[in-house]
């Protein structure tokens, strides 16, 4: 006895409560049809085991409680990312992108075109039933013109909402996709048509040869307001007049495999420039400084903290600088944020610093408050900032650190001398030399810059050792 | 689970096997049939729609219904071997 039925599916599908063996699907979608011919395709082809199908939102986010492979979901219209991240990471494996015209066509259509123009190596199946269906039957990018739907309920017009958009078209012009195809699943004759096409497209995944892409013409009864025939009637004749049904191409038989993805690097791969800073042995009692620096744009705070990482990292010490700004270059708020610690970083944020560095008043304002109880508060005596206004319970320290840089010749060079207060004040926990030594690096490009840096450090921790004294001293 | 199909069709001949508690009354098998030897039921099913039925003889083990029906599980179709035919 021959028995045709359908392969690669679950026994059962574990969708809700007690197990079914029936979909979710509304009655004549054609979800199923496609479903039945993808699952008869990696079972003939042998790659059931070594699938993954990316799920997507829609009508189909339920797929993988069917198709019986591995299985992932990915965000709104972000499957075709989610495949070229598996097919990067686990070289070997057939990936496949499910998606209809909304995840795919709309929200994700960049994520579609720039993973066809990579040329990745996954086969997308696209239903295109020209309406979102999971949300109630809303004006899709690929609506046809004239055709009603409950957001255009007088029927779209060009004027209004544009033309629809012709995916395998848009597709067709990029140079790296091995397959492009468009079949239909209104009838047996087109359902056998999509059935080689599917075969086409997973044979490419199979032998390493790239991208391929197959749309689908798919009824939606439910949301055109018809029966299963009549709408399997308006995807024959409305939407293939809109959609002709094509092999756009087929470089299959030319196309090369390709080479194998490079393995990405892991996080301490990547930072391997970094390995020769790793924290000193022994060296675990480090307490770990959180550090802020806030002013505006100009001042010089940024690059206090990368010479203050930079010194920590010349010390032994993990070092992060996370720095915020706005789009201006001068001027608007910045602030940067320096975690020093004997062990990896977790996050490079600190909600509660230690120490924070204001330059001017809007940068107190937003961020004394936030200071770690026991811990240090710096203002430019510019931010004219009173010892009352301080936080309770907050060590406060006012630097004329314009006012000295200003005396001094270089008005720019505010934040050398807060970098000497702060290795004056012994804030950073870590040794002058180092920071010396990253104020000199700071100016690696402008060599001539260093010696008056210098000087300023000195004066300025001079004026600082006669009017501060030492943190906890 | 599977409920055992009422087709009544004979064994020796190719013919469709539909689990009518699966079937969600599209009418796709029905109209995809090359010999018209599916129809609809003149019950309601456990959906409370009136499922393909075949008609008890013609088929041809052409598998159309089984393309176009949407739902994994509603119809099967059973071709005996040559040999034993």
């Amino acid at each position: 006895m021959n028995i045709k039925q359908s392969v690669g599916f679950y026994d059962t599908f574990e969708r809700s409560g007690s197990p079914t063996r029936d979909t979710h699907y509304c009655a004549g979608c054609g979800h199923g049809i496609l479903h039945k011919l993808i699952c008869e395709a990696l079972v003939d082809l042998g790659l059931q085991d070594r699938t993954v199908m990316v799920n997507p939102i829609g009508c189909a986010v339920f797929g993988y409680y069917y198709w019986d492979v591995g299985n992932i979901g990915a965000a709104h219209g972000r499957a075709q990312a989610v495949a070229t991240a598996l097919n990067r990471t686990l070289p070997g494996r057939v990936v496949i992108a499910y998606q209809g015209d909304g995840d795919l066509g709309a929200i994700g259509f960049n994520c579609t075109f720039q993973a066809a123009s990579r040329g990745e190596h996954f086969a997308t199946f696209f239903v295109n039933n020209a309406t979102y269906g999971m949300t109630g039957g809303q004006l899709a990018p690929t609506t046809l013109i004239g055709q009603k739907s409950a957001t255009s309920p007088a029927g779209r017009s060009a004027a209004h909402e544009g033309y629809p958009l012709h995916v395998c078209e848009t597709l067709d012009q990029l140079q790296a996709p091995v397959y492009i195809a468009r079949c239909s699943l209104a009838d047996t004759k087109r359902i056998m048509q999509a059935r080689q096409a599917i075969r086409k497209a997973l044979e490419i995944q199979r032998d390493g040869k790239g991208y391929a892409f197959v749309e689908f013409l798919s009824p939606c009864p439910t949301n055109l307001g018809m029966d299963a025939i009549q709408a399997a009637g308006f995807v024959a004749n409305e939407m293939e007049r809109e959609f002709p049904l094509k092999c756009f191409r087929d470089r299959s038989a030319e196309a090369e495999p390709l080479p194998a993805p490079v393995p990405a690097p892991s996080p301490s791969e990547f930072f391997a420039g970094d390995a020769a800073d790793a924290p000193v042995a022994g060296d675990d009692d480090f307490v770990e400084k959180r550090m802020k620096f806030a002013g505006y744009g100009g001042q010089g705070i940024l690059s206090l903290g990368i010479a203050i990482a930079e010194a920590g990292r010349f010390a032994g010490r993990q070092a992060s600088w996370f720095p915020s700004y706005g789009p201006e270059q001068r001027g608007g708020s910045a602030s940067c944020t320096v975690v020093l610690s004997a062990k990896s970083i977790g996050s490079p944020d600190a909600t509660h610093p230690d120490v924070l560095v204001c330059m001017n008043r809007p940068a107190f304002e937003r961020f004394a408050p936030t200071v770690r109880p026991g811990g240090l508060l710096i203002c430019d005596t510019l931010a004219g900032v009173t010892p009352a206004e301080a936080p309770a319970g907050v060590r406060f320290v006012q630097v004329p650190a314009t006012e000295l840089a200003e005396k001094l010749g270089v008005p720019r060079a505010a934040n050398t001398v807060m970098l000497a207060a702060l290795a004056t004040l012994g804030a950073t926990g870590l040794p002058r030399e180092q920071l010396l030594a990253a104020l000199d690096a700071s100016f690696a490009k402008k060599p001539k810059l260093i010696p008056v840096n210098r000087k300023i450090f000195e004066e300025a921790g001079a004026w600082c050792r006669e009017h501060l004294a030492r943190a906890g001293g | 689970m599977n409920k055992k199909p009422a087709d009544g069709g004979d064994k020796s001949l190719p013919r469709p096997v539909i689990h009518e508690d699966y079937c969600k009354g599209c009418g796709r098998c029905i109209a995809a049939c090359p010999k018209h030897v599916l129809r609809f039921k003149s019950t309601l099913n456990r959906r409370s729609v009136k499922p393909a039925e075949y008609v008890g003889e013609g088929c041809i083990g052409c598998g159309f219904c089984f393309y176009n029906c949407p739902e994994p599980f509603a119809v099967e179709v059973h071709t005996p071997d040559k040999k034993t035919r």
